[in-house]
């Protein structure tokens, strides 16, 4: 074989490779939306459950997966910009930071569903805070924790050294550099992996499947201690242990289409924006 | 080898001025990398020392040690004294914020915070505790107005200092600076990234600046040495300096052979 000919080999396979990655991820999205958009209407989104969720809509299920993520944010994103900032600013790299870093990035390697008995046994159990928003939102915190660490953690280390020789040499004190300086460069980079947090919470069943989920609440949640209805868990359940799961799939994939939608434009909104804020990067 | 002319910069200190820096026997080292080696010498308060040679003589390297500011690069060791305004500033008690305060610096390529122009050149008085904003207002103007870019940007401080040019960023570096009422101003290559019209401007501005501040430039440009610097440190390569002296005797007649076909251009 000549060697153009296996260059030509080479590509195309490669390039075919390529094409199945979006082929899979197009079936995917094709499937759920022309299944799901049928369930779609203003009712769908607004309307509670009826009927033994035969009829209805995911409104409860909305409301509580928004719950959930912004418990998870309020938990997760000083915690973990903190813990960044620290790796990235003080700890420099001594035995101490790299028992920290190999413990974070074990963090990220735990299977969800072990998040959740940790949650059921620690925060629901243990701490006493029941089946709630609280103890889910805990838990998702500690699942997406690694992933805010590690992106902010990246968002500290490329803000130019010049920036911050420019303020020590001004006589800033480390931790006035930090605040004045190197932290309002990496926000924009923080918030990109905040919002790539909020859509992995967002997604996750297993982890509030025995700390937050309900099955159905009659009304929606009036503290944080009470349990909610979430998307991913209300498909889960629709599709596999309400009373006529097969005379409800029109609800299930509309349900998947609605949580895919709301996942996709989060992750949609945090590549144009980091993109933009490349473009508008002068430094 | 080392061929400082004692005498002759003793004479020039003796006229009216004293030592700003005075720099004994200061070894360094990156890590096992030793980049300078035992170099003495005094440098003037209100005059422009220019340090000069070829790149990794280690001059950048002895301008960062003048304001402690090599510690931020991690391995980095300084040995030997540097005395300035009657402390050794190597000594680890010596408090670098308070050390950097007096002692301004400006660097190869212009660095900017991204913030606005006025804010750039607030950040230093409001870091030390400067909160009044009259204050601040006037302390932005007058280091504007000192580092000869206040007409330029008197409209738009609030402007983010990117929308400046290269030289005017680099004039915005040295306000900077000179807001925090340093008496020593570092500066290192300071026109490197500057077309010839900016380097212009910014020499015309160190040449003024020389009447209140001491001036410690660092520069692989000799015709720069040579134009605006009163006297001239040779490092070459190795991290030794072979050559200290008053400029002009040092481009007309070194004494040493290696600095003279340096300047002269056979090497470098």
């Amino acid at each position: 074989m000549s060697r153009r000919w296996r260059e030509l080999v080479a590509f195309s396979l490669l390039g075919l490779f390529a094409l199945g990655v979006l082929v899979a991820l197009g079936a995917v999205l094709g499937f759920i939306a022309a299944r799901g958009a049928p369930a779609l209407s203003w009712e769908f989104l607004t309307a509670f459950p009826r009927r033994g969720m035969t009829e209805g809509g995911i409104f409860p299920a909305l409301v509580g997966t928004f719950y959930l993520v912004l418990g998870t944010v309020i938990v997760a994103l000083p915690l973990g910009v903190g813990a960044a900032i620290y790796l990235a600013e003080y700890a420099g790299d001594r035995t101490w930071t790299r028992i920290v870093r190999i413990g974070v990035n074990n963090l990220a390697a735990v299977p969800s569903i072990v998040f959740g008995l940790f949650g059921l046994a620690f925060f629901v159990k243990a701490l006493g805070l029941g089946v709630s928003i609280l103890s889910g939102s805990l838990t998702l915190a500690l699942l997406v924790l690694p992933l805010l660490i590690r992106a902010s953690e990246e968002a500290l280390r490329a803000v130019p050294r010049e920036f911050r020789e420019g303020a020590y040499a001004l006589g800033a004190t480390r931790w006035q550099v930090v605040r004045s300086v190197v932290i309002p460069v990496a926000v924009p980079g923080i918030l990109t992996g905040t919002i790539l947090a909020v859509g992995r919470a967002a997604g996750e069943t297993a982890p509030i499947m025995f700390t937050a989920a309900a099955f159905y609440t009659p009304r929606l949640p009036q503290s944080p201690l009470d349990e909610v209805m979430a998307l991913p868990y209300h498909l889960y359940v629709m599709a596999t242990e309400s009373t006529a799961f097969w005379r409800t799939r029109h609800l299930q994939y509309g349900t998947a289409l609605v949580l895919l939608g709301f996942v996709l434009t989060l992750y949609l909104w945090a590549a144009v924006w980091r993109a933009r804020i490349r473009k508008g990067k002068r430094w | 080898m080392v061929t400082v002319n004692a005498a002759r910069v003793e004479r020039t200190l003796a006229q009216g001025e004293d030592v700003a820096f005075g720099v004994r026997n200061l070894s360094f080292y990156y890590g096992r990398e030793q980049v300078l080696r035992d170099v003495t010498l005094d440098i003037p308060r209100r005059r422009i020392t220019a340090v000069v040679g070829p790149s990794g003589c280690g001059k950048s390297t002895f301008l960062r040690v003048l304001n402690r500011l090599y510690e931020l690069t991690p391995g980095a060791r300084a040995q030997g004294e540097v005395w300035f305004s009657g402390m050794n500033i190597l000594d680890r008690k010596v408090d670098v914020v308070e050390l950097r305060r007096r002692i301004g610096m400006v660097f190869q390529k212009p660095n900017p915070f991204p913030k606005s122009v006025y804010e750039n050149v607030a950040y230093g008085p409001r870091i030390h505790g400067v909160r009044r904003r009259a204050q601040l207002d006037e302390i932005v103007e007058r280091a504007l107005r000192r580092a000869a870019l206040w007409d330029e940007v008197k409209g738009k401080l609030r402007r983010s200092a990117f929308d400046l040019s290269g030289g005017q960023q680099q004039r915005l570096c040295i306000a900077r600076a000179l807001a925090m009422e340093p008496e020593v101003l570092l500066m290192d290559e300071p026109t490197s990234a500057l077309d010839p019209t900016a380097t212009a401007r910014i020499e015309d501005l160190i040449a003024k600046l020389k009447a209140d501040y001491t001036v410690v430039i660092v520069t692989h440009n000799m015709q720069q040495a040579a134009r605006v610097s009163d006297l001239a440190a040779v490092f070459l390569t190795g991290g030794v300096m072979v050559e200290y002296d008053v400029t002009k005797k040092i481009f007309e007649n070194p004494t040493n052979k290696l600095v003279e076909d340096y300047v002269t251009g056979k090497f470098g």
